[in-house]
């Protein structure tokens, strides 16, 4: 084989390794999911994040519309304050409120953006004053344990005597 | 007096195990000075990708797709107990891009590429070829290893992430053709729990360490092989074995610097 065939060859071999690599980073990975083109921040404060991460999804109505870019605790108010990104073209109304809900029931942690009526719109910088926490399993448990403990014996099943 | 033999003995054995590695480094020293000068003529490091990188792709392809297929179906025996088939992607895309992809990529390269580079120079070396090139003040380590060393690291990512590709797409024919997972649940799982940075950037960080570890010990042996028959048959053995427990060892090392950070 001659020069030019070896040469060739290897160069189909390089390609096929990038074409792995982009088919790993698009279609297994997250990578074609970033957010695009312009974006603007807004913060929200909640009491609990539960397991929201930098990076989780923002929805509304299901549909994506921004990231989460970072997560501070503010250690005056001791909240979690979430920065996130929205898509420039993606505009909310000013009394928005967000909520941190779970897909499904095991699943990955997202903030769900429930637009309000106002007039004006979020700008750059805005915060969201409407929040909701994570609900978190252990305290729904202990919270329903306790009220079944609460509850008066008539209303519990008779024990056969 | 046998007894006074052992402690002596035992001096010896350690020195000359101290005194390889030494070798072992300076060697790799030298090696990675010379691999500058493999940049400036880039056929010969082409010609190697060929031997090494091409060569390898059909039981690097095979091996993928077999793994990927086996995969799916074990993965979706567990998975289905817990009714969680639709994440049946996602552990598959998980084990294969970590795991799977670099590690089995690696150990198949040491078996296919490593064991004929070491015969090849080691051979080299009993025709005496290498001092050959000396004597025409030729430098054998600029001349034949670099280019060799050069290729094997170039070679390493491209095959590793060919291997987790077909694995994965293995893993779609098995859950989704033949099984009948959802499509869109396969994929969208697989996107979610997938990082392009912490998960395929991490493997292929890996495999390109793997890449030199391999090349690395393949050329040493080869250089230092007893110039006999025999000499050259041992360290080919050695070639494997030494490469496979390298990357089995470092791939612990890496897994624990690389995904036990809190994230």
């Amino acid at each position: 084989m001659g020069r030019k065939g070896v040469e060739t060859l290897v160069g189909l071999f390089v390609l096929l390794g990038i074409l792995a690599i982009l088919f790993l980073a698009l279609r297994a990975a997250n990578l074609g999911n970033f957010v695009v083109g312009k974006t603007y921040e807004v913060t929200a404060s909640f009491d609990n994040i539960g397991g929201l991460k930098v990076r989780s999804p923002v929805k509304s109505a299901g549909v994506t519309v921004g990231r989460v870019k970072s997560i501070v605790l503010d250690t005056k108010t001791y909240q979690g304050a979430v920065t996130m990104e929205l898509e420039q073209n993606m505009l909310f109304p000013s009394d928005t409120s967000a909520k941190i809900l779970t897909s499904g029931l095991l699943g990955d942690q997202f903030i769900g953006l429930v637009p309000g009526g106002s007039d004006k719109n979020l700008e750059a910088g805005s915060v969201i004053k409407l929040t909701q926490s994570a609900v978190l399993l252990e305290n729904l448990i202990g919270q329903f344990l306790y009220n079944k403990a609460a509850d008066p014996p008539e209303t519990a099943p008779a024990p056969g005597k | 007096m046998k007894q006074l033999d052992l402690l002596p003995r035992l001096g010896i054995r350690a020195l000359d195990v101290l005194r390889g590695m030494g070798h072992a480094t300076f060697f790799v020293i030298d090696l990675m000075r010379n691999s500058l000068s493999a940049i400036t003529r880039p056929f010969l490091t082409i010609a190697q990708i060929h031997a090494i990188g091409n060569r390898s792709l059909v039981i690097i392809l095979a091996s993928g797709l077999a793994v990927g297929f086996v995969l799916a179906l074990q993965g979706y025996y567990t998975l289905s107990r817990y009714g969680a088939t639709a994440s049946l992607g996602l552990v598959v895309a998980l084990s294969l891009v970590r795991e799977l992809g670099p590690v089995v990529t690696a150990l198949l390269f040491a078996g296919r590429a490593g064991t004929s580079l070491t015969a090849e120079i080691g051979l080299m070396k009993a025709g005496e070829q290498l001092a050959a090139m000396e004597m025409m003040a030729v430098d054998p380590k600029a001349r034949v290893l670099a280019p060799r060393l050069l290729a094997g690291i170039i070679s390493m990512p491209l095959l590793a992430a060919m291997f987790s590709a077909v694995g994965i797409l293995g893993g779609y024919v098995v859950g989704v053709l033949m099984i009948g997972i959802d499509p869109g649940a396969f994929w969208s799982q697989m996107q979610n729990g997938v990082d392009a940075f912490d998960d395929i950037g991490n493997g292929i960080v890996k495999s390109f360490v793997f890449g030199v570890a391999c090349t690395v010990v393949a050329l040493y042996q080869g250089f230092e092989a007893t110039a006999t028959p025999e000499g050259v048959a041992e360290a080919t053995t050695r070639t494997v074995v030494i490469s496979s427990l390298l990357v089995l060892s470092l791939d612990f090392v890496l897994t624990a610097l690389m995904f036990s950070a809190p994230g």
